[in-house]
């Protein structure tokens, strides 16, 4: 069983890196979190299944399509809304995006309703086996996504002018407007990066449990395991994902039979609460964090 | 003697002792408006409908639960996601106090006032590390675990299927009615409001503002920020105890489903819209949030009798149509309906001169 719940937790784990790492790719940029990250994930699920489903295009060629909605949505965000709250207070920008998440689960349900969408089949069903755990496919796919995306954004922070500007966006606004930075620019790239990111997790989970609202519950789920690698940390996402998504199944496994149920649905947010006492940046975060 | 054009509310100050100075309402003119506005109220039940009632009496919950967050959130600056939770705890505690123990609702009511308040402090003891960002995570981790809390403690709670609590009585008197309840419930805002306008008059009430506006300053003028940041929290769960249990009161039905996140963002919207930092304003923002969907449901069935189908369209709008209210007011106007209001009333105290 131990074992079972382990590679589980792993598998479900990469899916959290991935909608993880919309969070931190914005935090990075913006000093903000984006509360309705889940609802980014929402809309790329039902658009690439609407270009599957209903238009009959062939999966590759609607995920690109859904890839470009997704950048431009995430443009079309940032100047219509965020764009006021630059240089704002935390507390401003943090309402703004509540509003927002608000927003578009009131438009995806115009435009899709409630029901539960399974996609057509894309991976192949058929589970692979490690030993005497098997996983399915999918699992295996966003796992190397997850470790794909990892790989690019690091190098893309460390390496890219474009990265080097979003961490100095980041670090002081107006020293960066200063420099000579834009910093308008520099957000609406962050969230193009961030609405694509999260519509791939979005099409993969899809894929998993079929399409309805309660995906963009996952937004908020995925929060402790931001805080855990550390906002600003995209191994730290990575990672955080993985150790969440371990903990939360064993946490499940063994207590749930105690507890009567449900624990894995809370023992995230426990383990939040805990490592904001003790370490608030996080695994892998900067260690400068406003204290009182 | 005091010379001042009569109708107008007030052109400076004209004080000539110090109590006249410390009064809460300066004018006779606001006193008058005060007195006009409780005699409305008194007598609101006696011209219109029973749902109007039932209305007002959502309102009235409304406006004790949006004042508590306004405490914690618009004059203390600890922003808190955690509030729907707080008032689980207020509903939970009266129904377990009066359907367990056998307690009378009397003895209930300000128990579980006071056990939100103590879950609430405890939850407030991270803002003493966490700012901004961090605490509003800390207090969503909150809501999500008094939420899950109440769904798996059966024993206590009932589960998903919640409580169902006896009619309201008061010695022979019933409250089950919409009218008993409007009037108990009017007693209690009342006393709500005036007791935030006296806090924020007081030097408790001046440390929360103080510690909202810069933290450290406060600290080196002498305010303990520890004490004032969970008396903040206190309070304000506090408030949102009460609105629980008077909640469950009158529904007399406790479900999770009353007291999820999207309540606690409800009542955020709440004080965005009607002003943070503003007791008036918590009242708007109340009346507001609270008659948006019944107004638009109005709206979806008049405009259904000229359109088929739109209704359905306009009710599926209405989460949308909330955050981009919440949106337009934070980018427009964040300080609220209370500042548009006296926008308003500053244009006309003048008036037609511009100054």
């Amino acid at each position: 069983m131990f074992l079972q719940l382990l590679v589980t937790g792993l598998v479900v784990g990469s899916i959290y890196a991935l909608v993880a790492l919309g969070f931190v790719l914005i935090y990075k940029a913006s000093d903000c979190i984006n509360f309705a990250q889940g609802e980014f994930l929402l809309v790329g699920a039902y658009v690439a299944l609407t270009l599957v489903a209903a238009y009959q295009v062939p999966f590759l060629p609607a995920v690109v399509l859904t890839l470009c909605f997704a950048l431009v949505l995430g443009v079309l965000v940032e100047r219509l809304v965020l764009r006021p709250f630059i240089g704002e207070p935390v507390i401003s920008v943090i309402m703004a995006t509540i509003g927002l998440s608000s927003l578009m689960r009131g438009i995806i349900q115009v435009f899709w309703g409630t029901d539960t969408r399974v996609f057509p089949p894309v991976f192949p069903q058929a589970p692979v086996h490690f030993g005497a755990v098997a996983v399915s496919q999918v699992y295996l796919w966003s796992l190397g996504l997850a470790i794909l995306l990892l790989v690019v954004f690091s190098l893309f922070f460390k390496f890219t002018t474009t990265g080097i500007v979003m961490r100095a966006v980041a670090d002081d606004q107006q020293a960066a407007l200063s420099m000579g930075i834009s910093v308008k620019r520099v957000f609406a790239i962050t969230w193009a990066i961030a609405a694509v990111v999260a519509a791939v997790g979005g099409i993969l989970l899809g894929n998993i449990n079929g399409v309805n609202s309660s995906l963009s519950h996952l937004g908020l789920k995925v929060l402790p395991v931001a805080i855990l690698g550390g906002l600003d940390s995209i191994p730290g996402a990575i990672i955080g994902g993985f150790v969440i998504g371990v903990l939360e199944n064993l946490a499940g496994g063994y207590l749930d039979p105690i507890l009567g149920g449900g624990v894995k649905e809370v023992a995230p947010f426990v383990i939040l609460v805990l490592i904001l006492l003790i370490r608030p940046y996080g695994l892998f975060g900067k260690e400068i964090i406003e204290r009182v | 003697m005091r010379l001042r054009f009569p109708f107008v509310m007030n052109c400076g100050l004209f004080t000539t002792s110090y109590r006249e100075d410390m009064a809460v309402l300066f004018a006779p003119a606001a006193k008058l408006k005060v007195a006009a506005i409780i005699g409305f109220l008194l007598a609101f039940p006696l011209f219109v409908s029973p749902y109007y009632v039932s209305v007002a009496n959502l309102i009235a919950i409304a406006v004790i639960g949006a004042l508590g967050l306004n405490i914690l959130t618009g004059f203390t600056g600890q922003i808190s996601i955690g509030h729907g939770a707080f008032m689980g705890v207020g509903a939970y505690t009266v129904g377990v106090l009066t359907t367990k123990l056998g307690l009378s609702f009397w003895v209930a009511l300000p128990l579980a006032g006071l056990m939100a308040a103590l879950v609430g402090a405890v939850f407030g003891i991270p803002s003493l590390r966490l700012k901004g960002l961090y605490l509003a995570i800390a207090t969503l981790a909150a809501q999500v675990i008094i939420e899950y809390t109440i769904i798996h403690w059966t024993s206590l709670t009932g589960g998903s299927a919640g409580i169902v609590l006896e009619p309201l009585r008061l010695g022979t008197l019933s409250l089950g009615t919409d009218t008993g309840f409007y009037y108990f419930a009017l007693l209690l805002t009342l006393a709500a409001v005036v007791f935030t306008v006296n806090l924020f008059r007081s030097r408790v009430g001046r440390a929360f503002m103080a510690v909202r506006d810069r933290d450290i300053a406060a600290s080196v003028t002498g305010i303990n920020l520890l004490r004032h940041k969970v008396l903040a929290f206190g309070l304000s769960a506090f408030y949102a105890g009460i609105a629980g249990a008077l909640l469950a009161g009158y529904t007399r039905v406790i479900t999770p489903e009353h007291f999820t996140v999207d309540v606690s963002v409800k009542y955020l919207a709440m004080i965005i819209i009607g002003g943070l930092g503003s007791v008036m304003g918590s009242i708007y923002g109340a009346l507001f949030i609270t008659l948006l969907p019944i107004l638009l449901r109005a709206l979806a069935d008049f405009a259904g009798t000229f359109f088929q189908g739109i209704e359905n369209l306009l009710l599926a709008m209405q989460t949308a149509l909330f955050g981009l209210i919440v949106i337009l007011f934070l980018i427009f106007e964040p300080e609220g309906l209370a500042k548009l209001w006296q926008d308003v009333k500053n244009y006309f105290r003048l008036w037609p001169f511009s100054y």
